[in-house]
């Protein structure tokens, strides 16, 4: 297959991604819709690795997995926290700061 | 090359899909359980792409790992939203995300770059095996190997912060409950699981003189407060 489907893919998903972070309000899933965007550039780092022929493309993908762990770590933690404050776990109504 | 091609198409429509579906479907559960889909349908493409270690990775890691974060949190907090958001966002976040799509197919494919036309370079024996990768990590990119590593540690220590429980913040009605219950001699103990002491019920024989001596064991010259 040549790399140009793969590129093709790679932005669908990015796209859907980018829409469900506009769409969704449950935070969860706007962290799982930010996943998607993360995968989706993932998907066209390693496409152009592939091109190529050089494996730096595969290491950045790597460690883009690295940081959307640590992405999700944190977000969880947060949502959690919120969980524990007896907060609406929603986006549109969690705008502010002050605790 | 054709089995690769249908390899391909079943893969990229797996991953669509489970896309599709973590936007779409209205309980996270299930949300969680379609990117799940999604990862494992990707890593078969990063095998398509000659990307073995990223591949096992990324199921091992994202697949396993980070999947089951999700679902733990899915689990405590429970399946919360039914709605979607409302108003402007509802029609301009599918319109802004096509936009985006078309665009982005425009530039890649517009672009008339020769390399995005191609199969990419040719094979090189070992290429995106966990040798060259891990020789790679360790020779020329050790400093983002390294400052990975720091930033997995904050990240777990600013979870484990965010998501304890801070005292004095409200009093929690429930365990001081639990501890305050008053409960039998000798339950939830070794002892009660061996049958040495079994906890203290009215109308037993033996009750008057503090515990129940069991059958098991000869217990007899002890006196109960251990």
């Amino acid at each position: 297959m040549n790399i140009g489907w793969y590129l093709v893919v790679s932005a669908l998903v990015f796209c859907i991604g980018a829409g469900g972070v506009l769409i969704r309000r449950n935070p969860l899933v706007v962290l799982l819709c930010l996943e998607l965007m993360l995968n989706g550039a993932n998907l066209a780092l390693v496409a152009f690795a592939r091109m190529w022929g050089n494996q730096s493309g595969q290491i950045f993908a790597l460690i883009v997995m690295v940081v959307a762990a640590c992405e999700v770590t944190v977000g969880l933690g947060l949502v959690v926290a919120i969980y524990r404050r007896r907060l609406p776990i929603d986006v549109d109504e969690l705008n502010e700061l002050q605790g | 090359m054709v089995f690769t091609a249908i390899l391909f198409f079943i893969a990229a429509i797996g991953a669509i899909t489970g896309a599709i579906g973590v936007v779409m479907l209205r309980n996270p559960f299930y949300s969680v359980l379609a990117l799940a889909f999604h990862l494992v349908s990707l890593a078969a493409l990063f095998l398509l792409l000659r990307a073995e270690f990223v591949a096992a990775a990324q199921v091992i890691v994202y697949a396993g790992a980070v999947m089951v974060l999700y679902v733990f949190v899915v689990a405590y907090i429970g399946g919360g939203e039914q709605q979607a958001s409302g108003g402007v966002l509802r029609v301009l976040g599918p319109l802004f995300a096509l936009a985006l799509a078309i665009e982005l197919c425009i530039a890649m494919l517009g672009a008339g770059l020769s390399g995005v036309n191609s199969k990419g370079a040719p094979y090189i024996p070992g290429f995106g095996t966990p040798a060259h990768i891990g020789s790679l990590f360790l020779t020329t990119y050790l400093y983002p190997f390294e400052i990975a590593s720091i930033l997995l540690l904050a990240a777990a220590v600013g979870a484990v912060v965010l998501a304890r429980r801070r005292r004095g913040l409200e009093p929690d009605e429930e365990i001081d409950k639990r501890i305050e219950t008053p409960r039998p001699a000798w339950t939830g103990t070794m002892a009660e699981a061996a049958g040495i002491r079994v906890p203290i019920q009215e109308g037993w024989p033996g009750t008057e003189d503090g515990q129940r001596v069991g059958t098991t064991g000869d217990t007899s010259g002890e006196e109960g407060g251990w």
